[in-house]
């Protein structure tokens, strides 16, 4: 039977395009590869190679005709043996486009879900942190430093595919001496030291996790992973799901993440919000160090990419963390740190103990505030915080970074969605000032969210003055 | 990390054996079936049954099928975004790279991925990447599990000659470099960076000698001749499984489609394309010498191009006969369980 020659689409935007020339007649022989016509839109002239081997035994659109829809019949050719009587034959010979298949169209019942579904339900109660409180009973003071090694070094003993690689992580024992003695313990080829190279490290890092090790990735400070960022973004977030599947990563990047002390606009942004808009990431950021120790080993287990963010500040601070190495914090789970009833207010990593000492202010002034430890920002425990508001009728959110597009904003927006008839008052964002940070001590201060400003925020929530 | 390798260019390829009368018909083989099977997804693309992008492979044959025919089981292989010949080369099913390409659910990402976007653990095939460069640290990182996993493995790392020019690429030589990892980088040089020529875009237009820095020997390969490659593909793979550490080899091949389908092509002349492909096409070649050297017979090469224009067609029927995914997949392998 003769085979019909499309008109083709050259994007899958064009509708219709001009046959402009015809490069073989009627007669010619044509061979795979061949081209046999051109074709134009508004954007480009294309050549019409041919598919198949043949006869062109009838043109069926002119050379210069305009507006010939995509997936008309074109031309007719006759395959090896056949003759022109075949073409008369032939059913859809110069019938248009009816018989061209359909491309496919839109799937006719959209997915049920509306754009709000990754967000859970209203949560009646917060799930409950009894599981890891049991761990306390026997603890030790260690730094959020020391935490966070000591769970690199327990689940490398545990796991021979966990390796440490960065920029001074080995000889010089960590920039911020984060991975003391791990070089001494594992040795070179599992504590590898990086030339100052992050967009190739963290890609080689992405993928010796496809090829089956567990990364743990050190940035000197997640400022310098923006270097990066396309691999932690592109390369391993978002292959498990363009591989339907195949392509897990786990890998752990980690470093110190938002502001230091006096080191000015390039070394003291906060990531929180960046990598919580990434769907196929999971996103700490710790304040205590037992919960440092125990999302590091959450972290270094988890099948999907994690970015753990630390806090230069934090690492020199105390904690009671529990001795028992079994000890582990799931990500994706908020913890209430202090309860109270008037006001909630959220934080993470080093806002935490501003929080803190917000609510020691405010307790003076009559008001029990209640403060969460949010943990992790993707999953982000909205349950325990909707439970929480669902108390307190009252939110206030405190973060190191920019107040647009924020943690803040999300959980704003969250509680609107989830606890709207709840909320007595706007829910209150106490965030970095919207400028690049200063390096003068003075503007520093101002520019960093301050106890105060919780307290401020905390009081107006409470319509006091 | 010790580090004793020979510095600078290689200009000779380590004679090899010749290939057998069988290998060269399967290599043969191999490149027709992956002509056949690109012309096929220009049909499908023009017919609006493949979407978005589409960048063919055609006149390239020779490089992956020479690569491939070098290559041990355990050996890795990643590219870039003009991946449909590599996962063919590979063993991939031409039903399941054709099912990806309209997007449906028989694709290997489930229709997920689409034409820059496919992986086969099972074959070693790492993707499909669509950043361009963005697959040379993640190569020099596949070969790092290699060697960390002391599995004797080799990462081949295919780049085009546009993505020598990103920085990353000279990121993951220095570190390959700097700790012998059992990579071969692949620069397909088909002279065009989407329209910008190598001439326009590199000041130094011999992409063999971009690892000169590094210490990191380059060849420069007709790669057009599947037997070239071959054979510049086997020392460079045995180099890098000895633990000397990467090679680069710059394939001199051409593409005689666009950069994706929608490519007006004004950057180079049609009497160049026609030229190359009168003199040069990998396939064309090496049928002379199968003819040449009374290997094989037209007729028998008449019935391996029925064999593969079979396959092909029974690919591009399962492709447009396959499902669309099932919408609840909008929601899957966004994260594994934990």
């Amino acid at each position: 039977m003769p085979i019909e020659i499309l008109m083709p689409a050259l994007s899958p935007t064009m509708t219709e395009g001009t046959l402009a020339k015809w490069l073989k007649q009627e007669g010619d022989s044509v061979s795979s590869g061949d081209v046999i016509a051109e074709i134009e839109t508004d954007k480009a002239t294309m050549e019409v190679e041919a598919v198949d081997e043949g006869i062109l035994g009838r043109i069926l659109v002119a050379e210069g005709t305009e507006a010939v829809a995509v997936n008309t019949a074109i031309a007719m050719l006759l395959a090896d043996g056949e003759d022109a009587s075949a073409l008369d034959a032939a059913p859809a010979a110069g019938s248009g486009n009816g018989a061209a298949p359909a491309a496919p169209q839109p799937a006719a019942q959209q997915a049920k879900a509306p754009p709000v579904a990754s967000a859970p339900p209203p949560a009646v109660s917060a799930p409950s942190t009894a599981e890891e409180d049991k761990f306390f009973e026997r603890t030790q003071r260690v730094t959020v430093r020391e935490a966070l090694r000591d769970a690199m070094a327990e689940e490398m003993r545990r796991d021979p595919t966990v390796f440490l690689m960065g920029e001074e992580v080995a000889e010089y024992q960590g920039a911020y001496k984060v991975s003391q003695g791990l070089l001494d313990e594992f040795g070179p080829q599992r504590v590898i030291d990086t030339p100052i190279t992050e967009h190739g490290f963290a890609g080689l890092g992405v993928g010796a996790a496809f090829g089956g090790l567990r990364p743990i990735v050190e940035f000197m400070t997640f400022n310098f992973a923006m270097q990066a960022i396309d691999h932690l973004i592109n390369s391993a977030a978002k292959t498990l799901y363009m591989s339907g599947g195949q392509m897990g990563c786990p890998i752990v990047f980690r470093g110190p993440n938002g502001a230091a002390s006096r080191v000015a606009a390039q070394h003291s942004q906060d990531y929180a919000s960046w990598y919580g808009h990434i769907p196929g990431l999971k996103v700490v950021a710790p304040w205590s160090a037992a919960d440092a120790k125990g999302l590091m080993k959450s972290a270094i287990r988890d099948p999907n990419p994690v970015i753990f963010l630390e806090n230069e500040i934090l690492y020199g601070h105390s904690f009671d963390v529990p001795e028992d190495p079994e000890f582990i914090v799931p990500v994706g789970r908020a913890k209430i740190v202090r309860p109270g009833s008037d006001v909630t207010i959220t934080a993470l990593s080093i806002m935490v103990g501003k929080a803190l000492d917000a609510a020691e202010t405010l307790a003076a002034e009559g008001i029990e505030a209640e403060v969460i430890d949010l943990r992790s920002v993707r999953p982000l425990d909205v349950e325990t915080v909707v439970a929480s508001v669902q108390k307190t009728n009252r939110l206030v959110s405190a973060e190191e970074g920019w107040a647009f597009a924020g943690i803040g904003s999300e959980l704003a927006a969250l509680m609107m969605e989830h606890a709207f008839d709840h909320l007595d008052a706007p829910v209150m964002r106490v965030c970095a000032a919207d400028v690049p940070m200063p390096y003068a001590a003075n503007l520093e201060q101002l520019a960093l969210p301050q106890a105060q400003n919780i307290v401020d925020a905390a009081k107006a929530a409470c319509y006091r003055t | 990390m010790a580090r004793a390798k020979s510095r600078g260019d290689k200009e000779t390829v380590a004679e090899q054996p010749e290939a057998s009368k069988e290998q060269l018909l399967e290599y043969y083989r191999s490149m027709l079936l992956i002509r056949r099977f690109e012309e096929k997804a220009g049909q499908l693309y023009g017919m609006g049954l493949i979407g978005g992008f589409c960048h063919l492979y055609i006149g390239q044959e020779a490089v992956v099928v020479g690569m491939q025919a070098a290559q041990q089981p355990g050996d890795t292989v990643i590219t870039g975004y003009r991946d449909h010949g590599h996962m063919l080369a590979c063993g991939m099913e031409a039903r399941g790279v054709m099912a990806e390409l309209t997007g449906r659910r028989g694709g290997y990402s489930k229709g997920k991925g689409g034409s820059m976007h496919m992986f086969s653990r099972e074959k070693k095939f790492f993707g499909g990447h669509g950043i361009v460069g963005a697959q040379v640290p993640l190569g020099s990182g596949l070969a790092f599990a290699h060697k960390y996993s002391k599995d004797g493995g080799v990462c081949i790392c295919y780049m085009g000659d546009g993505a020598v020019n990103q920085g990353q690429v000279y990121e993951s030589f220095n570190m390959a470099a700097l700790w012998d990892l059992p990579v071969v980088y692949v620069i397909e040089n088909n002279k065009y960076g989407m329209g910008t020529s190598v001439e326009r875009a590199s000041a130094n237009p011999d992409l063999h000698e971009r690892g000169t820095a590094y210490g990191i020997p380059g060849t420069k390969v007709d790669g057009m001749k599947v037997q070239e490659v071959r054979q510049a593909g086997e020392a460079a793979i045995a180099r890098a499984r000895a633990g000397e550490g990467p090679s680069i080899l710059e394939m001199m091949t051409y593409r005689y489609r666009g950069h994706s389908m929608s490519d007006p092509a004004k950057y180079r002349t049609k009497e160049e394309v026609s030229g190359v492909r009168q003199t040069q096409d990998p396939i064309e070649g090496l049928k002379a010498i199968l003819l040449e050297g009374g290997m094989t017979t037209e007729d028998d090469l008449k019935d391996v191009d029925r064999d593969i224009r079979s396959i092909v067609n029974d690919a591009a029927e399962f492709a447009q006969q396959s499902p669309e995914p099932d919408v609840s997949e909008l929601w899957t392998d966004v994260l594994v369980d934990a």
